[in-house]
């Protein structure tokens, strides 16, 4: 692996080639916030809260930091007064569907964020997708999924597979933002599975 | 048909097939477009063939079903040839007459022909009907004289020649080179340069490429890509082989969307037919080219148009966008270099092969080249599919080509480029259809739809429309876009209500502000558009919504009151019999009023009072006069 330099914040920062900017500002102990991060899982740019700004020469462009390859001589600032205001407004976003969630809370809290400036339409869930995520890369065991899309989407246990598997696992309660896939599977478990019997 | 082992082979062929055409010898064509067939069109050729029968033709006069001609609003389109008399509004009964008059003696049948709305004078010819007349038309020309069904259709007209050119007389540096100097830019959206793309692709040290068509076209009311994959296929594999040849890849993939079902049809048909005569396949022509080509058949996206998520679909799973920080050029479906271009971009490839690049730098703007084909719809007079020049003003497109708005109705807005694009006002309608013009006005040229808005069109509806449309087709992968759209789509519909606020105003720029820089793919960054250009171009019409309550164009029904006028009421009942809630009181001799806690605001009753009596108001943001009675009143009450 070879090893590349870039400026994060203005600080001059090592990082291995094939590591995303996440990844190198982590290494430097520049902390960058994340909702659909996990160190186990593939990258999935869906939260966008980790987004930066990529500066090119007197043009800068904002990236989500998850995805975005970490290059020799790449200019990054993580927290422009622009990147600040993208994150507030995304939580506030977050904050319609979940209000409660510990994380997202703190969020709003470090940024600023207003919970009352838009309708609230909670579903608890964010969609984050980790649960869905860690079940098939890390678990391999495809027990959960997205169904419909768009406004629409909903994360859902597949019944043949999680009336099996997913009992005795449950690995992913710990890692839902907002504890919701632990009620989702009460409710799956209650209203399901029992007929699948 | 034996397969064409050399070009000689295939030149031996075309000159068969032109010698075998006479030119004088009878011709009907059936537009047989999906427009066209909507209408009746494949009824309307059984009924010519029947006809020729019956007098004793079948064996003289040829009958060619083709692809769309364009103007879908005359359908069903007939062109006679040799002569070239355009009939319109061709039905299955009109079939004996054409034949009996036209075929047998050159009489025009009159009540066919076309008639210049202006003037109401009687035009025969193509090359004199206003709406073909200003056209140039590069890639649909071909349309009107190939049967899609029959690949010798195209070859007779010198198909597959740029193909040969570009195996035989050229390397695939200069194939991209001539791409490149052309400067084809891409059709489907962002008109990013084809050569540009093409180079990526080939450069990339990956020796597995592919090429792509996007036929995922989803627009409301865009049909351009569907025309020409149904109308003319092969010129599209045509181009797309050309593509193969400059990057070095050998196998392609075309996504057409299965609501297309007769470009499916016509695409399978094409591709079978062009692997027969050795056209695609191995060795094509004797060349050592191999390309074969694969078609995948969409469920239903509208965000598979994108190109991550398209690659994603063909390679079997959800149509999702990925981030795409390294290209799709570069790193694409199944993470080889894969060369992704829309239909109508893979459509001017042969064209630019064969006549050169100065030729087609010769047409268009300094950064636009080459026609673009656009569908004009929406209150238009003449809507259909129409080819021009890069650089023709919107005005020129709209009246000189469109005929001009319906019903003599002002034209208020033009819309461009899709539900990702901007509404363009009426003073700016001087533009010139161009890149970077229509990009400077918060718009884009986008994959070609023009919509055309007149005076009885509510801006702010319109914005709610399109966004509420996106906001359907979002696949929900982001937070921005999904959540983003919800919140824009509740807005905006609270506005349309009357319950907005200035506040709003606000909120919806700063929103959209930050979807454009945050979402993951173009269909977020872009989705604000259709708000943005109308909170600049209309906003007065936000303000009257929000503080007056008052919609101009009369659409935003919470913001609507009917009412009957009792000094033009005459009590005929036939409002009232009409009204689908009986929110309508009076009776025969009484004067009628509307409940309005009944009412729905449909304006059945404004629709069915007779034009003589003119009784039904429809009102926004005013008051109901005082002299309308809460209550039926007698009807002679008025002379008292």
């Amino acid at each position: 692996m070879e090893e590349i330099k870039l400026t994060i914040d203005g600080r001059e920062v090592t990082a291995q080639s094939g590591q995303t900017v996440f990844q190198a500002a982590a290494a430097a102990g520049i902390h960058i916030p994340a909702l659909c991060f996990h160190e186990q899982l593939e990258p999935y740019g869906g939260c966008r809260v980790c987004s930066v700004e990529v500066v090119t020469g007197s043009r800068s462009k904002v990236v989500a930091s998850c995805v975005y390859p970490a290059s020799n001589g790449l200019v990054v600032n993580t927290n422009t007064e622009k990147i600040r205001h993208i994150r507030k407004v995304l939580i506030e976003l977050l904050l319609t569907k979940a209000p409660a969630s510990k994380p997202i809370r703190d969020l709003a809290e470090e940024y600023g964020a207003d919970a009352a400036r838009f309708s609230h339409d909670a579903s608890f869930c964010v969609l984050c997708g980790l649960c869905v995520r860690y079940c098939t890369e890390v678990k391999k065991a495809n027990a959960l999924c997205f169904i419909s899309r768009g406004t629409q989407r909903e994360v859902t246990f597949v019944p043949e597979i999680a009336s099996r598997e997913c009992e005795k696992c449950q690995q992913c309660f710990d890692i839902c933002p907002t504890n919701f896939i632990r009620a989702n599977f009460e409710m799956a478990k209650a209203l399901t599975f029992g007929t699948e019997e | 048909m034996p397969r064409l082992n050399t070009p000689a082979e295939l030149e031996t062929l075309r000159k068969k097939l032109v010698k075998n055409q006479s030119a004088s010898r009878p011709c009907i064509t059936v537009c047989c477009g999906t427009g066209c067939r909507a209408l009746g069109s494949v009824k309307l050729v059984d009924a010519f063939r029947a006809e020729l029968a019956k007098q004793g033709l079948e064996s003289s006069v040829d009958i060619k079903e083709t692809g769309c001609h364009g103007f879908c609003e005359k359908g069903s389109v007939v062109v006679i040839y040799p002569q070239n008399i355009c009939y319109f509004h061709v039905k299955p009964e009109d079939a004996a007459d054409v034949v009996a008059k036209t075929i047998k003696t050159g009489e025009l049948v009159d009540h066919l022909l076309y008639k210049d709305p202006a003037s109401g004078e009687k035009l025969v010819y193509h090359q004199d009907i206003p709406f073909y007349k200003y056209q140039e038309r590069t890639v649909l020309g071909d349309n009107e004289h190939i049967n899609p069904q029959n690949i010798e259709d195209y070859i007779q007209r010198g198909g597959y020649s740029a193909l040969v050119k570009a195996l035989f007389q050229m390397t695939p540096e200069s194939v991209l080179e001539e791409v490149d100097t052309a400067n084809l830019r891409g059709r489907g959206g962002d008109g990013f340069p084809a050569g540009k793309k093409w180079r990526t692709t080939r450069d990339a040290p990956d020796p597995v490429k592919y090429v792509l068509v996007n036929c995922d076209e989803g627009d409301p009311g865009a049909f351009m890509d569907r025309s020409i994959m149904e109308g003319n296929p092969h010129c599209v594999l045509e181009g797309l082989a050309i593509g193969a040849f400059a990057v070095g890849a050998k196998e392609g993939y075309i996504y057409v969307r299965a609501e297309y079902p007769l470009a499916v049809e016509n695409l399978y048909a094409a591709i079978r037919q062009a692997e027969e005569y050795g056209l695609l396949g191995k060795n094509i022509l004797g060349s050592g080219f191999d390309f074969i080509v694969k078609v995948h058949e969409g469920a239903g996206a509208f965000v598979s148009g994108e190109s991550s998520a398209l690659m994603t679909a063909i390679e079997g799973r959800v149509g999702e966008p990925r981030p795409k920080y390294i290209r799709t050029a570069i790193k694409g479906l199944w993470d080889k270099p894969s060369n992704l271009n829309n239909v109508e971009t893979w459509a001017n490839v042969p064209h630019i092969i064969n006549k050169g690049a100065e030729w087609f730098r010769s047409i268009g703007t300094e950064g636009s080249k080459g026609t673009k084909i656009f569908a004009l719809v929406g209150k238009v007079n003449n809507t259909g599919l129409v080819e021009v020049p890069m650089g023709t003003t919107l005005r020129d497109i709209i009246f000189k080509i469109g005929g001009g708005l319906r019903d003599g109705k002002k034209i208020k807005a033009v819309q461009t480029g899709g539900p990702s694009g901007g509404c363009i006002p009426e003073n700016l309608l001087d533009s010139p259809v161009d890149y970077d013009v229509l990009s400077k006005l918060g718009s884009m040229v986008g994959s070609g739809g023009l919509i055309i808005m007149d005076e009885e069109t509510c801006m702010v509806d319109i914005a709610r429309y399109f966004i509420n449309f996106l906001s359907d087709e979002s696949c929900g992968k982001c937070l921005p876009c999904r959540e983003g759209l919800r919140q824009l789509v509740e807005i905006l519909t609270r506005i349309t209500e009357g319950k907005g606020t200035m506040a709003d105003m606000d909120t919806l720029e700063d929103l959209s502000g930050v979807m454009s820089e945050a979402c993951l793919c173009a269909l977020g960054q872009q989705a604000p558009n259709p708000l943005l250009t109308t909170l600049k171009y209309f906003r007065h019409e936000y303000i009257d919504h929000i503080k007056n309550k008052h919609c101009e164009a009369g659409v935003c029904k919470a913001l609507l009151t009917f009412y009957i006028d009792p000094d033009k009421c005459k009590a005929c009942m036939i409002c009232a019999r009409n009204c689908p809630t009986d929110a309508i009181k009076g009776g025969k001799g009484l004067i009628h009023t509307i409940e309005q806690d009944k009412c729905i605001k449909c304006g059945a009753c404004l629709d069915t009072c007779p034009a003589k009596f003119y009784a039904v108001r429809k009102i926004s943001g005013i008051p109901i006069p005082d002299n309308v009675p809460s209550e039926p009143i007698p009807l002679n009450r008025k002379a008292e």
